[in-house]
C-alpha cells in the first residue's frame, strides 16, 4: 500500500455521499470482523472504521463498551489487529481508518504505531481523547508517515470550529450530539450550522457520527454532511449474531447505504 | 522550554473528547477570576471554618512517639473535618464555584465514599441537585457512605462497568458529564483528570499544609522533617505537600497501596508498578499492560484503589522532590489497629498506609526529628471491612 492516507481518503467522497460503518476489531473475533469488513464493502461501504479495543472507552455507550470487552476478552491485542490489518489488505481496498484511545497509540510508542499504521496499510487515526489542544502528541508523526489524525467537532464546539476545521486533515468527524455513543431516537444539534462553519473553512469532507441508526437518520444527516457513520447500531447486530452476524449486517448496510443514497 | 498549559513536567494536559473542551475552558477562566475574587474567597473560608471546622488540629501523638521509639510524630487531624475527610476542603471550594458559574448539578465520582459524601453534603448545603457515581464493588464495601449520600439527597449510581471500581466511577462520571453540561459542573474529587481540575484541587487541598506549617512552627519554632500521607489519586498528599515544596530540607513521602504486594497482580501502586501513560484526561503514570490496558488494580482500600496517580506527583516523582513508598494491606491494617490503640484514634484505611510507613520510618530517625502523618479521614467507615479482614463477621 504506497496509496498516501489523506489522499485515499478523499476517494472515499469522490463518488457522492460516503457510508461508513464502525467494527470493533476483535468482537467476537478476528475472523469474523474480517468477514464482516468484506461485506460491508461487498454491500457499498466506502470507508471502514476499525476500533482497537481499549480497557476504558470513556467516549462509548454501553454497546461499544461491551464490544471492547468482548473483543479484549476474546484475547486481541494491537499485533493481532496490525496483522489482522495486513491480511486484509491483500483484497480489501476501500480506506480504513484506525478509532481508538490515545493510550494504545502511545503505550506502543507512538512512532512504531503510526509507522506500522502506514506499513500495513491505514490510511487514518480516531483518537476522541486528543483533542485540538493536545494534537501535537501524534500530529508531527501522523504527517511523516501521512496517515491522517482525524478531528471531530462536537456540538460545544462553538468559537472552536473555525480552529479545528482550519488544521483537519482527511475527513471531519461531526460528533451529532452530545453524550457518548449509542444511538438515538432523536438528533436535535443545529448540525446544517455546523456544518456551515466547517465549511467556510476546509474543503475536506465532513461526516456525521454518534447517535444514528435508522434508515431515514441516515437520509437526513447525509444531505447536511458528505458522510454518516454508523457505529453502535452495528454492534448490536453483531453482539445478537455474534460469528453468524454476516447476514443482518449486510442486509442493514445495504438498507443505509441505500439512504445514503437518495437524493 | 517554556511549559504547555497545565502540565507538570511531562505530565498533565487536557486528553478528552472534543464535547467537554470548552467545559473545561469555562471552569477555567471561572476559577481563575474566582480565585482573585475577596468575596468568594471570604465565602469560601467561613464555610471551611464555621461549617467544616477548620483549622483541623496538629495533635502531637506522645503515646505513639513513645512506643516506637524514634522521631517525633504530629497527626494532621483531617478526620476531624466535618464529613470526616479532607475531601470536604475540595468539595467546598468545587461547589461554591460551580455556583458562581450558574451550575445547578453537581456529579462527582467516589471510592470509598468520602469524596461522595462531601459533595453530597455541599449539595444539601448550596441547595443543588447531586449524583455520585461509585463502583458497585465499593457501594457493598462501603454500604454505609451509600447510606450517608442518600440521607442527604444525593443519587447514588451503582457503576457495573468494567472492574467496578474507582477508575469506572471517574469514566462514568466523564461519560455523564458530556451528556449534560449546560447546567452540571464535574466535582472532581481528587488532583486529576484533565486541566483545570489538578490545580484547582490542589489549590482547594494546600489548605492543609498552610496550617501544618502555621501549627509546627508554632509548636516546634521550625519544620518538620518528613510529611507523610497516602496517595491514591493524590489529593491529600499534594495537599500535605504543596506549601513545603520550596522547603527542600522537608522530606515529602506519599504511601501507595500495594495491596497484597507490588511483586503480585493484585496492587495498586501506580508509581511502583506502573508506566507513563494517557488516561482520564491526564498524562501521567498508570498501571497498565504492555498494550496500555489499563490494569485493574487492587487495594483493601476503596480510597486508593485507583490505577493512576496525579499529574502534579508524577511530576515530583520524576523530580525526586517526593518519594512514593508501597505500602500492603497487612501492614496498613496493622497500622490501623496500633493507633486505634496506642492513641484512640481510628484511622481511614487510607490513611493507615501512612501511618504503616510511618511506624517503619520513625524508629530509624532520631528522637528530635519530627514526622508529621496527615490522617486524611476517619475510620468508622472501615470497621466492618477490617473486623471481616480479620475474620469477624460482622456488618453494619
Amino acid at each position: 500500500m504506497s496509496k498516501s492516507g489523506t489522499e485515499h481518503i478523499k476517494e472515499a467522497f469522490v463518488k457522492g455521499k460516503a457510508f461508513i460503518p464502525f467494527f470493533t476489531c476483535g468482537d467476537p473475533d478476528l475472523e469474523t470482523t474480517g468477514r464482516l469488513v468484506r461485506t460491508a464493502v461487498e454491500y457499498g461501504a466506502d470507508l471502514i472504521e476499525l476500533g482497537i479495543p481499549f480497557s476504558d472507552p470513556t467516549a462509548e455507550g454501553p454497546v461499544i463498551q461491551g464490544a471492547n470487552l468482548r473483543a479484549l476478552q476474546g484475547g486481541v491485542t494491537t499485533d493481532k489487529i496490525f496483522n489482522f490489518v495486513k491480511e486484509l489488505r491483500k483484497d480489501v481496498t476501500v480506506p480504513l481508518v484506525f478509532m481508538t484511545y490515545a493510550n494504545v497509540v502511545f503505550s506502543y510508542g507512538a512512532e512504531t504505531f503510526i509507522r506500522t499504521c502506514w506499513e500495513v496499510g491505514i490510511d487514518g487515526i480516531i483518537l476522541p481523547d486528543l483533542p485540538y489542544e493536545e494534537k501535537e502528541e501524534f500530529a508531527p508523526l501522523c504527517k511523516q508517515y501521512d496517515v491522517a489524525l482525524i478531528s471531530l467537532i462536537a456540538p460545544t464546539s462553538e468559537n472552536r470550529i473555525t480552529r479545528i476545521a482550519k488544521e483537519a486533515e482527511g475527513f471531519l468527524y461531526i460528533v451529532s450530539s452530545l453524550g457518548v455513543t449509542g444511538t438515538r431516537s432523536e438528533i436535535t444539534t443545529d448540525l446544517a450550522s455546523m456544518v456551515k462553519v466547517v465549511r467556510e473553512n476546509t474543503e475536506i469532507p465532513c461526516a456525521i457520527g454518534f447517535g444514528i441508526s435508522t434508515p431515514e437518520q441516515a437520509k437526513k444527516m447525509a444531505k447536511i454532511a458528505d458522510g454518516v457513520i454508523v457505529g453502535s447500531a452495528v454492534i448490536r447486530l453483531i453482539e445478537e449474531n455474534g460469528v453468524n452476524s454476516e447476514k443482518v449486517v449486510g442486509a442493514y448496510i445495504e438498507k443505509i447505504k441505500n439512504a445514503v443514497l437518495e437524493k | 522550554m517554556a511549559e504547555k498549559k497545565g502540565r507538570f513536567g511531562v505530565h498533565g494536559g487536557q486528553y478528552i473528547p472534543e464535547t467537554l473542551m470548552n467545559a473545561v475552558i469555562e471552569l477555567e477562566e471561572a476559577y481563575n477570576h474566582y480565585k482573585k475574587d475577596p468575596e468568594f474567597n471570604k465565602e469560601l473560608t467561613e464555610l471551611l471554618n464555621e461549617y467544616a471546622g477548620r483549622p483541623s488540629g496538629l495533635y502531637y501523638a506522645k503515646k505513639m512517639t513513645k512506643a516506637l521509639g524514634g522521631a517525633k510524630i504530629y497527626l494532621k487531624r483531617e478526620d476531624l473535618n466535618h464529613t470526616g475527610s479532607h475531601k470536604i476542603n475540595n468539595v467546598l471550594g468545587q461547589a461554591l464555584l460551580a455556583k458562581k458559574m450558574g451550575k445547578t448539578r453537581l456529579i462527582a465520582e467516589t471510592g470509598a465514599g468520602q469524596h461522595g459524601v462531601a459533595t453530597a453534603t455541599a449539595a444539601a448545603l448550596l441547595d443543588m441537585e447531586c449524583v455520585v457515581f461509585m463502583g458497585e464493588e465499593d457501594t457493598k464495601r462501603q454500604a454505609l457512605n451509600v447510606y450517608r449520600m442518600k440521607l442527604l439527597g444525593a443519587k447514588v449510581v451503582p457503576v457495573i462497568s468494567g472492574t467496578a471500581t474507582l477508575k469506572d466511577a471517574v469514566s462514568e462520571a466523564m461519560r455523564e458529564w458530556t451528556s449534560r453540561i449546560e447546567d452540571t459542573h464535574y466535582c472532581l474529587g481528587s488532583v486529576m483528570g484533565p486541566h483545570p481540575f489538578p490545580t484547582i484541587v490542589r489549590d482547594f487541598q494546600a489548605v492543609i499544609s498552610r496550617e501544618i506549617k502555621e501549627q509546627i512552627l508554632q509548636k516546634e519554632g521550625r519544620l518538620p522533617d518528613a510529611v507523610i500521607a497516602c496517595v491514591g489519586g493524590g489529593s491529600n498528599a499534594i495537599g500535605s505537600f504543596y506549601n513545603f515544596i520550596e522547603d527542600k530540607e522537608v522530606r515529602l513521602i506519599g504511601c501507595e497501596a500495594a495491596g497484597r504486594g507490588i511483586d503480585t497482580f493484585e496492587t495498586a501502586a501506580t508509581i511502583n508498578t506502573g508506566r507513563l501513560g494517557i488516561f482520564h484526561g491526564m498524562k501521567s503514570y498508570f498501571c497498565q499492560d504492555k498494550y496500555g490496558q489499563i490494569a485493574p488494580v487492587y487495594s483493601i482500600s476503596a480510597g486508593l484503589d485507583y490505577p493512576g496517580i496525579g499529574p502534579e506527583h508524577a511530576n515530583l516523582h520524576d523530580t525526586c522532590r517526593a518519594e512514593y513508598v508501597p505500602v500492603t494491606d497487612d501492614e496498613a491494617v496493622e497500622a490501623f489497629e496500633f493507633l486505634s490503640r496506642t492513641e484512640g484514634i481510628i484511622p481511614a484505611i487510607e490513611s493507615a498506609h501512612a501511618v504503616a510507613y510511618a511506624m517503619k520510618l520513625a524508629p530509624t530517625m532520631d528522637k528530635d526529628k519530627i514526622i508529621v502523618i496527615t490522617i486524611s479521614g476517619r475510620g468508622d467507615k472501615d470497621c466492618a471491612a477490617i473486623a471481616r479482614y480479620r475474620g469477624e463477621d460482622i456488618y453494619e
